[in-house]
């Protein structure tokens, strides 16, 4: 009985794959026909500027702290108006997982992922991508985030307490209130 | 025909069953990617056919290596035999009327007999391997011959009966009155599945298993011996298609009276259809363990069989009479 109903459901099972003739393929022909790819899709890395076109990275290394397989490499300097930016900045994709940590340790929005995925290389020294790679011209996916005018950092042009949303500096050496 | 055109036959059969199981390693790539809902190789000229001259370029150029630990002689000769018994089991399929290389008396054990000689080299090519996958491969292969060999040819002994032959074109004339596929149904489910396993093919795969024996009996195989192996296992599913066109579904007579197509052409069209039917059990079915298809053959297609052989003498006697 068990070895008729196995049989029977053999049978349906061939019934069953015989219908998939009229249903149409699910493959994505790649090359020729592109799949969606979300805005939010992790793929390549860029570094991006602020609104004012100034380089939004500051050079704190979190980013390179965060990476699983310790891809990105970079140096701190500092500008004469006082600002912080990485002497260099170099990913190494044949390394990189795509994970997104470093966008997500980033504390100015510099380091983005965006959904370009084509990172083919006949050498794999070219998949050594260095600052001028990276750095696109424009603000990636935030538009108006500017690290520098929302910091508390002194640098040229904006002193302490000029910062957006931020009270002029308590004078600690006073009593009064 | 007469001598020199019985030769030009045979090697004319010979090309196209080769040039036959070349094609099939695409099409049925690309059946099963039709039924797997996707699409299958399809990239090298028209609809991908170019994919078998991409392979058998690869499987030519590959390093043909035999291991130092094989047992030389054997390990080469394994792959041939299969071929050799395939393109043999080939020489007494009528493919129309006087339309065969040869027509003996015992055709029928003929070609039971090559089917049963290609096993060796799946046994030969195992054991010769010296490696412990291909082992068990060639293991399950025995265990699965001893399970089906017997029905397979107790099978067909129905057909036999009721045409009162062993030659292959006695049997396709008998069919004149009516298919063996209905008076022989149990015959033709048997032979089906002993078919499957003859021809090592998904579901019953057990000696190759790439899943669980990486390759089974063809671990150490590269290069041409592999494509051999491959050869004569596309070749044994076209032959037994032949068969079953042959032996059930009336060879090369037309269905219906449909007389305006060449006798070839007809059977060229079962044989295709019987194919498929393969194409489509192996992308259906999974593979039972080989234990479970000794079970199924001893207690099960074997009993059947006899009941098959009991009844068919009992009807075959009393139209005798009557």
């Amino acid at each position: 009985m068990q070895l008729f109903e196995s049989l029977i459901s053999q049978l349906r099972t061939m019934w069953r794959i015989l219908l998939h003739t009229f249903s149409r393929a699910e493959t994505v022909q790649y090359p020729e026909q592109k799949p969606y790819l979300a805005p939010r899709y992790r793929g390549r890395i860029v570094l991006t500027l602020d609104p004012d076109g100034d380089e939004r990275c500051v050079a704190c290394n979190l980013c390179a702290a965060a990476c699983p397989p310790d891809c990105i490499a970079l140096q701190q300097g500092t500008r004469e108006d006082g600002r912080w930016y990485p002497e260099f900045f170099r990913i190494n994709f044949s390394r990189c997982i795509m994970c997104g940590l470093c966008e997500e340790a980033c504390p100015t929005n510099a380091i983005q992922l965006i959904p370009d995925f084509e990172m083919c290389e006949y050498d794999r020294q070219n998949m050594v991508y260095e600052k001028e790679h990276l750095m696109i011209d424009g603000p990636g996916k935030y538009h108006d985030y500017n690290f520098y005018r929302v910091a508390g950092m002194q640098i040229e042009g904006k002193d302490k307490g000029e910062a957006q949303k931020e009270n002029p500096p308590i004078d600690v050496r006073s009593l009064l209130p | 025909m007469s001598e020199g055109m019985t030769i030009l036959f045979a090697i004319s059969v010979m090309l196209a069953a080769v040039g036959g199981a070349a094609v099939l390693t695409w099409f049925e790539r690309r059946l099963l990617g039709l039924w797997q809902d996707r699409y299958g190789p399809n990239r090298l000229g028209p609809a991908g056919i170019l994919q078998v001259v991409a392979d058998m370029l690869k499987l030519l150029t590959k390093h043909d290596w035999t291991p130092p630990f094989a047992d030389r002689w054997v390990f080469i000769f394994a792959p041939t035999a299969i071929v050799v018994a395939m393109l043999l089991g080939f020489a007494v399929v009528p493919f129309g009327p006087g339309l065969h290389i040869i027509d003996v008396n015992i055709g029928l054990l003929f070609f039971i007999g090559m089917t049963s000689l290609a096993v060796y080299s799946v046994l030969l090519g195992g054991l010769a391997s010296n490696n412990k996958y291909a082992l068990l491969g060639g293991l399950r292969s025995a265990a699965q011959m001893v399970s089906y060999e017997v029905f397979m040819g107790l099978s067909l002994m129905g057909v036999v009966m009721l045409t009162g032959s062993f030659s292959m074109q006695d049997i396709v004339e008998a069919q004149r009155g009516g298919w063996f596929c209905v008076s022989q149904f149990l015959g033709l489910f048997v032979f089906v599945i002993a078919a499957i396993a003859e021809s090592h093919r998904l579901p019953f795969d057990l000696p190759e298993a790439e899943h669980e024996l990486t390759a089974g009996f063809h671990t150490e195989y590269s290069g041409m011996k592999f494509a051999m192996f491959m050869l004569g296992e596309y070749l044994g599913l076209i032959l037994v298609s032949c068969m079953i066109t042959t032996l059930f579904f009336g060879g090369w007579l037309a269905p219906f009276g449909m007389t305006w197509l060449p006798p070839i052409v007809w059977f060229s069209i079962k044989t295709f259809l019987i194919i498929c039917f393969f194409v489509l059990l192996r992308a259906a079915i999974p593979r039972p363990r080989y234990d479970q298809l000794m079970s199924l053959g001893w207690k099960v297609m074997l009993p059947l069989t006899l009941l098959n052989l009991v009844v068919t003498g009992a009807v075959a006697l009393w139209m005798q009479g009557a």
